[in-house]
């Protein structure tokens, strides 16, 4: 097993992936299918992704299990399953990179809002250990609570991984940018009161994903160094938002760009550095090289 | 009058159900929207009022502030549900025409989309300002749209999505709608969307806020 934190005693920068959604529908997951169902249906792939980003110079590849939670696969009346497919989702990433490369597991928002009362808090515990355990099993080395916008919902997936796991917990949110160096998510929580709630709920490694781009990130990642200077930060931002042109729509960062914004969120405070919507093995490949540079 | 109508609107811009709810805590005790529309109706207040000077009053307020990210998702959601519990009152005065909707507006997330909470926010401030909403649910087809249209004749449409894989869904209904039932206006709004895109697709409005919806509504 790989540790996370021994890879990130040994190097400056660590890189991770980018995106997973996106790639997949290049690859021809269609609208409203599932795309967890894909790691038993097509799982050569699934294998294909993570592979592009193991030779892209990833240190640490992710796991097709964004919506794996039981409350997510009801959608699709696969949550008789999400033990499976999480599993299989771990198994394919972890046997498809070289051992000495990280799989850090997936594991996105449920779609609930707790404070409506769509759910209980037991429900979600419960959706987010069976998947923990799941990508446990098929091979993960770290879990990534990610992709969050409400402290509670974040805080229960964590406790729910680290009560039930020995692995190290990734929690990142995702910030839009609201006014001059100011952050909050879309349930009004600020990156200072992130990283207080989630260092407390125990994640060792926490961050921001998702997003307007890269450009904003800069400027969350100092704020959440303030508020926890002892974790470990980990960044993944979009290629920006997508813009349309004729019938496609592009996401308007180039992987020049984006590795362009690698050492000032090493100087803010970052450590991990990827990607997320609309990055490709080119961002990546890119954002390596800028991380290399670093030493 | 014109107090009790102001204090129902606060209830609403804050998010104070009843007298019970603990929230906001410094209106702990006081009555919120639930008493005081009942207190209205039971004094004469004429329904029409208590709904377009008091209730809606409030919910324009915070839509407006979140528009502004003054406010976010749970200030919202609060209102809604101080919303709802006012609503209930009015109920059987919609039912005998005692009272009136703005008009109806048809709203849901376009085919292959399954995310229902930005819909979910336009459709309660939209309710809330004053509208009945038929809300679809998710993966609404373009032929769905259309039925619900025929159903309500001149209804207004809202559309949304999340996923830029899913947005493209947005021009088939638009073109269905302006074909099958010339005259319906139709607004889009999701994450991925611009006003660009809106106009691309044929469609008559967008807005990035639920209160932009609203906006739309009235013009």
């Amino acid at each position: 097993m790989v540790s996370i934190f021994e890879m990130l005693d040994r190097k400056k920068v660590l890189v991770s992936d980018g995106a997973w959604g996106t790639f997949l529908v290049q690859k021809g997951l269609k609208p409203g299918e599932c795309p967890e169902l894909w790691n038993v249906e097509h799982p050569y792939s699934v294998a294909d992704i993570a592979r592009a980003y193991a030779e892209a110079g990833s240190d640490m590849v992710s796991t097709n299990s964004f919506g794996g939670t039981r409350l997510k696969l009801a959608h699709f009346g696969l949550e008789p399953r999400a033990g499976e497919l999480n599993e299989a989702a771990a198994r394919l990433t972890r046997e498809t990179i070289s051992p000495d490369k990280a799989v850090f597991a997936s594991m996105g928002p449920t779609g609930k809002i707790l404070m409506m009362g769509d759910v209980s808090e037991e429900d979600v515990y419960e959706a987010f250990r069976e998947q923990a355990l799941a990508l446990e099993r098929g091979g993960a080395d770290a879990l990534c609570v990610e992709t969050m916008t409400a402290l509670d919902e974040a805080a229960i997936a964590v406790r729910a991984a680290k009560q039930n796991t020995p692995l190290p917990v990734i929690c990142t949110f995702t910030f839009d940018q609201i006014g001059e160096g100011q952050y909050r998510t879309m349930m009004g929580v600020s990156p200072a009161d992130m990283a207080a709630e989630i260092v407390a709920a125990g994640a060792d490694i926490i961050g921001t994903n998702c997003g307007q781009g890269p450009e904003q990130m800069v400027g969350i990642v100092e704020q959440l160094r303030a508020a926890a200077p002892d974790t470990p930060i980990m960044v993944q931002a979009n290629a920006g938002l997508p813009v349309r042109h004729g019938d496609v729509d592009v996401f308007p960062e180039t992987p020049e760009r984006m590795a362009s914004f690698v050492p000032a969120l090493v100087k803010a405070g970052a450590r991990i550095v990827g990607g997320c919507c609309g990055t490709t093995p080119d961002h990546i490949r890119a954002i390596a090289a800028a991380a290399k540079k670093l030493g | 009058m014109a107090d009790l109508l102001e204090q129902i609107a606060i209830c609403i811009e804050r998010g104070k159900v009843n007298k019970n709810s603990p929230y906001p805590p410094d209106l702990k005790g006081q009555d919120g929207a639930d008493e005081l529309v009942k207190q209205a109706l039971d004094q004469g207040i004429a329904p029409d009022d208590v709904l377009g000077k008091g209730l809606t009053v409030g919910m324009g307020r915070v839509g407006q502030k979140f528009s502004e990210n003054k406010v976010f998702v749970p200030d919202l959601l609060m209102a809604a549900k101080a919303m709802s519990a006012g609503m209930a009152h009015l109920k059987p005065a919609f039912e005998s025409g005692q009272a009136h909707h703005k008009g109806t507006f048809v709203i849901g997330t376009v085919q292959g989309d399954l995310h229902d909470i930005g819909k979910n926010l336009v459709a309660m401030v939209v309710e809330g300002g004053g509208w009945k909403v038929v809300d679809l649910g998710v993966d609404v087809s373009a032929e769905k749209f259309l039925a619900a249209v025929k159903k309500n004749p001149g209804a207004a449409v809202g559309l949304s999505a999340l996923l830029t894989t899913t947005m493209v869904n947005m021009e088939k209904t638009v073109r269905l709608l302006k074909e099958q039932a010339p005259g319906t206006r139709v607004i889009v709004g999701g994450a991925p969307l611009t006003a660009e895109f809106a106009k691309k697709v044929g469609a008559d409005g967008y807005s990035p806020d639920p209160q932009g919806a609203i906006k739309f509504l009235a013009a």
